[in-house]
């Protein structure tokens, strides 16, 4: 492989599933070795090795996960703790936790047991997205065999009794919202809890919870057996470690891949993903993480590093790391229509900024997707936008209104022109002249 | 105690506020729409955001945000301004603008609100959304294209009510509220949730397009419709009473009534004994005021007090009772009782007829004995009560009678007094937890002492209250549970048969009496009675149809009057309409009989019954008193008499929960919620 990151520092080393996912290659992998010994260690060095290693949370919200470990409380009571594993991976373009579950099932179920080990739980469950059937099958059948290896399950031979249970959703977005997946989990209808209380102080059934999502569990073994140091010494202060990364859309060879943070987005898209469709001067804009966060148009794609903090001092976002890449070919307005739609439909309905803005966004977005739409709409959709984002019970308001707001950010000009060609073309509507006249 | 910073005002607030009870507390007015006091925090419409420093750059929802100490909290900053344009602006898009014919009119929280922070015009130009109405029963109209989501309905019935009945489904901006499946709302309780909708999605069935809030007079009194005196606001146009809404007490009621208490009053236009009437040849005849009291003074004069009795009914106010008893009781008549269904309650200390733990006292009880009572059905809103209870986990219940649907869980003991007898001497679970527990309470309900072998119920009831210390130092959990409004007036006026007088059921009986005088006694069976029967009361009902003189009076809406509660509590009934046609004030029909009979009462205005009913009963001058406020300790020996019980199970007294009065009777309304709930009527749905 080309890039930064060289062979023997990748942790998923069984990400194309070339190996056997079961658990005797898992454990010619590594995976399982040692784990005792975390295990005989104190939770605070625990929680203090992955604080140490910089590892921010995978879920695309990049919180620390090691200082949310240090939240759940320090001595159990007769609430029992509970490690909650986001698997309910739904977010467009991403396919990360899939490629876990399905050809490394095991590195989740050791991460499991350590960072249950960590927020002293004996109790774990792994809520699955519903439509992930293969994955979960995987994932059943790892956890069979761990629990008849007794590396799981009660009286554990590793030394700390872990029940792991599979949970899968209903195919709903919102329920990778960690307190819409608590409300999922407890078999109630999805939409998200307000906080406070966080999960860290009563979460799945009243309990203390840690919500993880399944990159930053898998990785917290290998971390802890290579060192904090060892994960530190990629990618810039503040966005360390190692990230699996992905494209979608016009790249020659979009994939999946491991690599070092803070790696150039250019010198991503050239090595691993075959590079743009038609070059990288054919390039328009990325969306980067995901598709919840603002685009960039190309010329910053140029130098913007693969990172929590570059990207968003670009008023993006790191996300998930799939980047959606879109060429010269694409309908960017289009595009972004399509997604407030998804925005409109997973849409919880709870809360009323979210309920009634995403629909109305959409709408807005289809007229200036024909051309339809009036001029002035363009500031009264980003109003709207202002009015959505940030006033919502969970992200997902946030989420609806980024991609618009990217849209308009970088490229409202091929907006304004295409309401001023469909204008053009119907001498009828009100301002056609005057758009003729300039 | 913590202090916060409220627009720059500095104010301290208890531990455990939210920052909207902060900002309330100084003064500040914070729109709201989901948020209610009374009911979980669901914090959905995001329209009560505020600015808190410290705190993340954006808007908070106050309703659900913990006060901090030393937080800076902004409510009229351009960021909360701004995000409260933007909540309302989303709030009406898709809300249709049919303000006009919207009977919330007047009374919207979203056209207060969108009047106060909302913009003054739209900027919403696709269509708006539409959405199909939901049948839930014949009390609550739907007009669902108007509800903004905001699940105050869906959180009353399901943490209120116990019922589960109505919810949110879909998602996104396709959520709709329903009953699943078409259902009724199968609660005594379910009209609450018109009050609690802010907009006019859920609105009144029977009050539709009636009148508008300003049209009304709006009269503060209390319920008769159970023995709880709920607090209620009766709205007047012209002589009718359009509707009954609750007030807020917090001793009684909280903010709920029964469906039986907001729309029974449609009965109170039907019916109606509007003039007096006087049986000749078989049929009643129209008569003049004269006419009909000639006919009674009459009859009264020529018989001796022994053979005249007089049942007062349940739902008869304090001085009527009182002048009834003056007039009679003065004559010598000891045929007196206000027990239609013949409970054994009147003897022994004024304690053992009361709720002595008072109805908000009865939250510190820590276990709950009902002994022959199905709260639920007698007193809906106290009801509701226990269920808070059961809910925070604070109390246990056991039930000794039918092993109904209480919305709580309890510990079924048994069905009959032998269950209540053996609890002494019983291992339970229960007996053990009874015993154990700090604050016990037993209530006894009317189903437990109307029965032949009432006194020996009550007597074993008082044993069991004695064995467990229900009645200790500081604590009184000797609580009976009325059904009728009068019942405890009564009783406290001592409304009883006299040394060697009648009770009711004794009355009734062929031949015992020459002259019958019911107070709007429509309970009892007349089938056998041979009496002249003087009916003086509102409605042609049981009593009317047996009459031989009908004195028209008035109604609880018609008249001031007093009126006890379970507790014992005496409150002030006011006038909010005028009783109908030729029909007098209870009180001034008798004050006349008097006059006719040769014996006037010492009173010509209401004041000057009230003093006297003062003088004569000390008790009736504490207005809104509730004795067992101060807990006193009492005899429980007192109570009952010994005797064989039988094996008989307990029954509630209320049967058909919508019917159980005349006014009731008398209601469409009414009648059709208990062809609903009795299965009767096939929902709309089938």
């Amino acid at each position: 492989m080309v890039g930064i990151l060289e062979d023997k520092d990748r942790i998923f080393t069984n990400l194309y599933g070339v190996h056997d996912w079961g658990l005797e290659g898992a454990k010619q992998r590594g995976i399982w070795n040692g784990t005792a010994e975390m295990l005989k260690m104190e939770p605070e060095w625990l929680c203090e090795q992955i604080k140490n290693s910089g590892l921010r949370g995978r879920g695309g919200a990049g919180f620390s996960t090691g200082l949310k470990w240090t939240f759940m409380p320090k001595q159990e009571s007769e609430r029992p703790h509970y490690l909650v594993v986001n698997a309910d991976e739904s977010e467009p373009g991403t396919c990360k936790d899939r490629e876990i579950m399905r050809y490394d099932p095991h590195r989740l179920i050791e991460g499991c047991l350590v960072a249950c080990r960590a927020i002293r739980a004996h109790d774990c469950f792994i809520y699955i997205r519903g439509e992930y059937v293969l994955e979960r099958e995987r994932l059943e059948a790892a956890i069979v065999q761990a629990t008849e290896a007794g590396l799981i399950g009660k009286n554990s031979k590793l030394g700390w009794d872990c029940n792991i249970r599979v949970t899968h959703g209903g195919g709903a977005y919102i329920c990778g919202d960690e307190m819409a997946l608590l409300e999922s989990l407890e078999g109630k209808k999805g939409q998200p809890r307000l906080k406070p209380p966080f999960p860290a102080g009563a979460g799945v059934y009243g309990c203390p919870t840690t919500v993880n999502n399944v990159e930053s569990i898998s990785v917290g073994p290998e971390i802890l057996r290579r060192g904090a140091e060892w994960f530190t010494q990629f990618g810039r202060a503040n966005n360390t470690g190692t990230k699996l990364m992905s494209a979608s859309g016009h790249v020659l060879k979009p994939c999946v891949v491991e690599e070092a943070m803070s790696i150039p987005i250019r010198q991503l898209i050239d090595e691993h993903f075959g590079g743009v469709r038609g070059g990288w001067g054919n390039l328009k804009a990325i969306i980067p993480g995901g598709s919840s966060v603002r685009m960039i148009p190309a010329e910053e794609a140029e130098t913007a590093l693969m990172d929590f903090d570059s990207l968003s001092a670009l008023k993006s976002g790191l996300g998930t790391a799939a980047m959606i890449v879109m060429d010269k070919d694409t309908d960017l307005i289009r595009a972004i229509a399509r997604l407030s739609y998804f925005y409109k439909h997973e849409s919880c309905g709870q809360c009323t900024p979210c309920r009634e803005g995403t629909g109305w966004m959409w709408r807005i977005m289809e007229r200036m997707v024909t051309g339809e739409a009036d001029p002035k709409e363009i500031d009264m959709l980003l109003d709207v936008a202002s009015q959505v984002e940030g006033h919502t019970i969970c992200g997902l308001g946030d989420a609806a209104a980024w991609p618009i707001q990217g849209l308009f950010r970088h490229f409202r000009h091929e907006v304004e022109d295409r309401i001023a060609a469909y204008r053009a073309r119907k001498p009828h509507v009100q301002g056609a002249s005057l758009v003729a006249a300039e | 105690m913590p202090k916060a910073k409220v627009n720059g005002v500095e104010i301290e607030f208890e531990n455990g506020m939210t920052v909207l009870q902060v900002a309330e507390l100084a003064g500040e007015e914070i729109p709201r729409f989901c948020y209610h006091e009374r009911l979980s925090i669901a914090g959905n419409c995001r329209m009560c955001l505020v600015e808190v420093k410290p705190g993340p750059p954006k808007p908070q929802a106050s309703c659900a945000l913990p006060a901090a100490d030393n937080q800076e909290i902004f409510t009229n900053t351009p960021m909360v301004q701004k995000a409260r344009q933007g909540v309302m602006e989303f709030l009406l898009i898709n809300h249709p603008l049919d303000c006009p014919i919207c009977d919330q009119g007047g009374e919207c929280d979203l056209q207060d609100q969108s009047m106060g922070y909302g913009r003054d015009h739209t900027r919403y130009e696709e269509n708006k959304r539409a959405v199909e109405e939901k049948y839930m029963g014949p009390l609550i109209k739907t007009v669902m294209t108007r509800c903004i989501q905001c699940t105050r309905c869906v959180r009353f019935v399901t943490e209120i009510a116990g019922v589960p009945d109505i919810g949110l489904i879909s998602r996104g901006e396709d959520v709709e509220i329903t009953t699943y499946l078409d259902k009724a709302v199968a609660s005594e309780l379910s009209a609450n949730v018109i009050d609690l909708c802010p907009v006019g999605a859920l609105t009144s069935k029977p009050y539709a397009f009636n009148a508008r809030p300003w049209e009304l007079k709006k009269t503060e009194t209390v319920d008769v419709m159970d023995a709880l005196g709920s607090a209620i606001r009766v709205d007047v146009r012209g002589p009718a009473v359009l509707r009954v809404l609750p007030r807020v007490n917090d001793e009684i009621n909280e903010e709920w009534i029964s469906d039986k208490t907001r729309y029974a009053c449609d009965g109170l236009g039907r019916q109606r004994l509007d003039r007096p009437f006087v049986r000749v040849g078989g049929k009643l005849q129209p008569a003049t005021w004269a006419e009909a009291l000639d006919a009674v003074a009459a009859r009264i004069k020529a018989s001796s007090a022994e053979r005249v009795g007089v049942i007062a009914g349940d739902l008869q106010d304090a001085e009527s009772m009182k002048a009834a008893l003056d007039l009679f009781g003065g004559a010598g008549v000891k045929n007196l009782d206000c027990r239609q269904d013949g409970a054994a309650l009147g003897a022994g200390p004024r304690e053992g007829w009361l709720f002595n733990s008072t109805i908000a006292g009865i939250e510190e009880a820590d276990v709950v004995l009902f002994v022959g009572t199905n709260p639920r059905l007698e007193a809906p809103v106290l009801n509701a009560r226990f269920r808070k209870q059961w809910l925070a986990g604070k109390t246990r219940f056991g039930v000794i009678g039918e092993a109904a649907d209480l919305t709580f869980g309890y510990d079924h003991l048994g069905a009959g007094p032998a269950s209540l007898t053996g609890l002494a001497k019983s291992k339970s679970d229960f007996a053990k937890a009874f015993k154990a527990a700090s604050k016990p309470a037993i209530v006894v309900g009317q189903g437990a002492l109307a029965r032949p072998d009432g006194a020996a119920v009550l007597k074993a009831a008082a044993d069991v209250a004695k064995a467990f210390g229900v009645v200790r130092e500081g604590w009184n959990g000797w609580n009976v549970l009325h059904t009728a409004a009068a019942r405890v007036g009564g009783l406290d006026l001592g409304f009883v048969p006299g040394e060697g007088g009648k009770s009711a059921a004794e009355m009734v009986r062929k031949g015992a009496l020459d002259v019958l005088i019911l107070l709007a006694a429509d309970e009892i069976d007349l089938k056998d009675t041979d009496a002249f029967v003087v009916y003086l009361g509102t409605h042609g009902d049981a009593g009317a149809h047996r009459a031989d003189v009908i004195l028209p009076g008035a109604a609880y809406t018609e008249k001031a009057g007093l009126y006890v509660n379970t507790e014992g509590r005496v409150q002030r009934g006011e006038r909010a309409a005028f009783p109908k046609g030729e029909a007098k004030e209870d009180w001034a029909i008798l004050r006349a009989l008097s006059e006719k009979v040769g014996a006037a009462l010492p009173y010509d205005t209401l004041d000057q019954l009230r003093a006297k009913l003062f003088a004569d009963h000390p008790t009736f001058g504490q207005i809104d008193h509730a004795p067992g406020s101060i807990p006193t300790a009492f005899d429980l020996s007192a109570l009952g008499a010994a005797g064989d019980v039988s094996d008989a199970p307990f029954a509630s007294p209320v049967k058909a929960f919508h019917l159980t009065n005349p006014i009731a009777r008398a209601s469409v309304t009414m009648a059709e919620c208990a062809a609903l709930a009795s299965g009767a009527a096939k929902i709309a749905a089938e």
